[in-house]
C-alpha cells in the first residue's frame, strides 16, 4: 500500500443534493465515525484531493463546475457518487433541471446507495475507492509518462 | 480612491458545505457590494407535482431539503391537512412537534459547529457535533431515518413512540442540557469567539424589518416573532417565549440559536410529559380543494407552503418560500462595508440552506 | 389550529400604491408567488404585521407587464427575479436585474410553457 492510499484527501461538492447525503459526509469527519482514523482528511483544495466525492445530481448549472473540479485534481484521482441523487437522479429524476447522476458527466468509479446515505456506507464507499486509487497508482507508474508529471 | 476588483466567491469554496456563488465587489480589503448568483442546486422540484400525486408528494418535500426535512414534511402536511379539513389526532400533534423540536436542536447544533469551523475553531465544531450524534442517535431509534425522518404523513404520523422510550428521551435531555451548556460557556465567554463575533454584520431593527429577513436573524435584531405563536402543532398547549437580542451582530445571532437549543429541550420536556393517548393517524379520503398559506417556524426561520389544489389527486401548485430564501436579502446588506475575512462568518450567520432556497 | 388568512383581489394598476399603504403600516412582506392558471397567471403578494396574515391576489395575462415593487421592499427583487425566471412574466423596475439568469435552468421558463 502507498502513501497515496493510506492518507486519501477527498474532495465534497454538493451539486444539487438536497444536503441530507452532505451532512452525513461531514458527519463521517466527526468524533463518532472519525475519518481520520483512517488518514482521510477533507479538503477544500481539488489540487490536493485523490477522492472526489459528489452528492446530488447533475443539473445545467453545476455541469460545468463538476467538470472543472475533476479536471483540477491530480491523477490518479476517484470519484465516488455518494446518495441515489449521485446514481441516478433519485427522487429528483423527473424534475426538469435535473440530468440524472454523476455518470453523466464523469466516471464514477463507486456508487454510495443510501437517501441519504449512511455514514458508514459513506466510509465503506470511500475505503473501497482508496484499492481503485492504489490500482490507477500502479497503472500510472508503469507508464512512463508519471516520470514527467512528478509524482513518483 | 482605491481601485475596484471583484473576487467571485464559490460555488466551491472550503468554508461552503453547499453551492452558491457570490460576486464580491472590493474596495482594498472591503467589500462594497456583493451579488449572488444562485441555482447550482435548483431542481424544479415544485414542477414534481404534476407526477406525483399529494400524498407522494410528501416524500419529496421531505427532501427538499435534509436539514429541516421533518419540518418541510410537517408543513406539507399541515397545509393539505387544512384544505381537506382533516383533523389530525392529538397524539400525532405532540409527537410531530417532539419531532420538531428535535430537528431544531440537531439543525442549531450542526449550525454551531460550521460556525466554529469558519472561525477556525475545529474543537468546538467536533465538540457540537459530537453532541449532535446523540439527537441522531435518538431521532434514528424512533423514526428509522437519521436525517430524512420519513415519519411524517398527510392524516397523522407513521411511528409512535413508546412510553419506555418516552422517559428515556427526558434523561437523554437532561445529558443533552449539561453538555450544551458547556459548549455554550466557550461560544458566549470565550474571548477569542467574541473577537470574531461582537460587533460583526450588524443588522438594525429597521433593516430586519425592511429586507424581511427571518427566523433568529430577525429575532437577534429584537423584533419578537415566532411562527409557532400561531398555535400550529402542539404549541399552544406548551410554555415558551420567543427568545430576542438587541444588538443584531453576529455574536447576538449565535447567541439566540444558543438559547433556541435550551428552549426546544423545554419544549421536548413539555410535550413528553403531556402528550395524550390514542391513535396516531386518521384515513384520508378525498382529494384536496381550495388554497392556503401554512406557515411554520423552522430552525431557520418561518417557511410558507402555499398549496393550490383542483379537486383531483394532482395538485395545482406547491409553492415555498423557505427561510434562507427571505434571508438572502439581509445577508446582501450585511456584506456591505465588511470585511474581507470576515465574509465566511457572515454568510454562516444567517444559516444557509441553499437547497432549501433553490429547491 | 388554523390561522386566520385574508384574501385581497386587486388590480395591476393598484398594486404599487396598495403595496406601499402596507409598508408604510408595518406590514413585513412574507412571499411573492406566481400560479399557472388554465389562461392567466395569478399572483400572491403576501404580507404580515402581528401574525396576520394578508395576501393580494392578482390575476394577469402571459404577456403582462407587472410593475417591480422592489423599490418599497428591497426583497421583493428575489421573487421578482424568480418569477421572471421561472414563469416567463415580466416585471419592469427591478433593484437588480438578473436579466432571466439567476436560475439557469434547462428549459426556459418551465413553470410558463405547460
Amino acid at each position: 500500500m502507498s502513501s497515496l492510499s493510506k492518507s486519501p484527501w477527498i474532495l465534497h461538492y454538493d451539486a444539487s443534493s438536497c444536503n441530507g447525503c452532505d451532512i452525513e459526509v461531514l458527519a463521517c469527519l466527526t468524533p463518532m465515525y472519525d475519518v481520520e482514523r483512517f488518514g482521510i482528511i477533507n479538503t477544500g483544495n481539488p489540487k490536493h484531493a485523490d477522492i472526489f466525492v459528489v452528492t446530488g445530481s447533475v443539473n445545467e448549472q453545476n455541469i460545468d463546475v463538476i467538470k472543472n473540479l475533476y479536471n483540477q485534481m491530480p491523477d490518479p484521482k476517484v470519484v465516488v457518487a455518494v446518495g441515489i441523487c449521485a446514481a441516478t437522479g433519485g427522487i429528483f429524476r423527473e424534475c426538469y433541471n435535473v440530468m440524472g447522476g454523476i455518470d453523466q458527466v464523469l466516471p464514477v468509479d463507486v456508487y454510495v446507495p443510501g437517501c441519504a446515505a449512511r455514514p458508514e456506507s459513506i466510509i465503506d464507499g470511500i475505503v473501497k475507492a482508496t484499492t481503485i486509487l492504489e490500482e490507477k497508482y500502479k497503472k500510472m507508474k508503469e507508464s512512463k509518462s508519471l516520470v514527467k508529471k512528478g509524482r513518483v | 480612491m482605491s481601485r475596484r476588483t471583484i473576487i467571485p466567491f464559490g460555488p466551491q469554496h472550503p468554508v461552503l458545505p453547499e453551492p452558491i456563488h457570490l460576486d464580491l465587489v472590493m474596495e482594498d480589503e472591503k467589500v462594497v457590494e456583493a451579488i449572488p448568483s444562485i441555482g447550482f442546486v435548483h431542481r424544479g422540484l415544485e414542477k414534481l407535482v404534476e407526477k406525483k400525486d399529494f400524498i407522494e408528494y410528501i416524500y419529496v418535500a421531505e427532501r427538499i431539503c435534509g436539514i429541516c426535512s421533518f419540518m418541510h414534511g410537517m408543513g406539507y402536511s399541515q397545509a393539505i391537512e387544512q384544505i381537506m379539513n382533516i383533523e389530525v389526532p392529538e397524539r400525532a400533534v405532540f409527537l410531530r412537534t417532539i419531532w420538531a423540536e428535535f430537528s431544531r436542536l440537531h439543525s442549531h447544533l450542526l449550525w454551531l459547529g460550521l460556525l466554529a469551523d469558519a472561525f477556525g475553531f475545529e474543537n468546538l465544531f467536533m465538540n457540537c457535533w459530537r453532541v449532535r450524534e446523540k439527537i441522531l442517535d435518538i431521532i434514528e431509534e424512533t423514526t428509522g431515518g437519521r436525517v430524512i425522518f420519513g415519519s411524517c404523513k398527510v392524516g397523522g404520523v407513521r411511528k409512535d413512540i413508546d412510553p419506555v422510550t418516552l422517559k428515556r428521551i427526558d434523561k437523554l435531555l437532561a445529558e443533552l442540557e449539561k453538555e450544551i451548556k458547556d459548549i455554550s460557556n466557550v461560544f458566549m465567554n470565550e474571548y477569542t469567539v467574541k473577537r470574531r463575533l461582537v460587533g460583526v454584520g450588524v443588522l438594525s431593527k429597521e433593516d430586519a424589518h425592511v429586507l424581511g429577513a427571518v427566523g433568529p436573524m430577525m429575532r437577534a435584531s429584537g423584533i419578537a416573532q415566532d411562527m409557532r405563536n400561531l398555535g400550529y402543532g402542539a404549541y399552544s398547549k406548551l410554555e415558551f417565549e420567543p427568545i430576542t437580542r438587541t444588538n443584531g451582530d453576529s455574536y447576538d445571532r449565535c447567541a439566540v440559536r444558543i438559547d433556541e437549543l435550551f428552549q426546544s429541550i423545554s419544549l421536548i420536556r413539555q410535550a413528553v410529559d403531556k402528550i395524550p393517548e390514542g391513535p396516531v393517524d386518521v384515513k384520508v379520503t378525498g382529494n384536496p380543494d381550495g388554497e392556503y398559506f401554512a406557515r411554520l417556524e423552522q430552525p431557520r426561520g418561518e417557511v410558507v407552503y402555499y398549496i393550490k389544489g383542483n379537486g383531483t389527486k394532482f395538485l395545482d401548485r406547491v409553492r415555498v418560500r423557505t427561510p434562507t430564501f427571505a434571508n438572502v436579502p439581509a445577508l446582501l446588506k450585511l456584506l456591505q462595508g465588511c470585511d474581507f475575512a470576515d465574509v465566511p462568518i457572515l454568510i454562516l450567520t444567517i444559516d444557509p440552506c441553499i437547497s432549501c432556497t433553490e429547491r | 389550529m388554523s390561522e386566520k388568512q385574508e384574501f385581497k383581489s386587486i388590480t395591476i394598476d393598484k398594486l404599487v400604491s396598495t403595496v406601499k399603504e402596507l409598508s408604510a403600516k408595518g406590514y413585513r412582506l412574507v412571499q411573492i408567488s406566481c400560479t399557472k392558471l388554465d389562461e392567466n397567471m395569478q399572483l400572491n403578494y403576501s404580507f404580515d404585521k402581528d401574525y396576520e396574515f394578508l395576501n393580494l391576489k392578482l390575476d394577469v395575462g402571459k404577456d403582462a407587464q407587472l410593475p417591480s415593487v422592489s423599490d418599497i421592499y428591497w426583497s421583493a427583487l428575489l421573487y421578482e427575479n424568480e418569477i421572471h425566471d421561472l414563469f416567463g412574466l415580466s416585471i419592469e423596475g427591478m433593484a437588480i436585474d438578473f436579466k432571466g439568469n439567476l436560475y439557469k435552468t434547462a428549459v426556459k421558463t418551465p413553470f410558463g410553457n405547460c
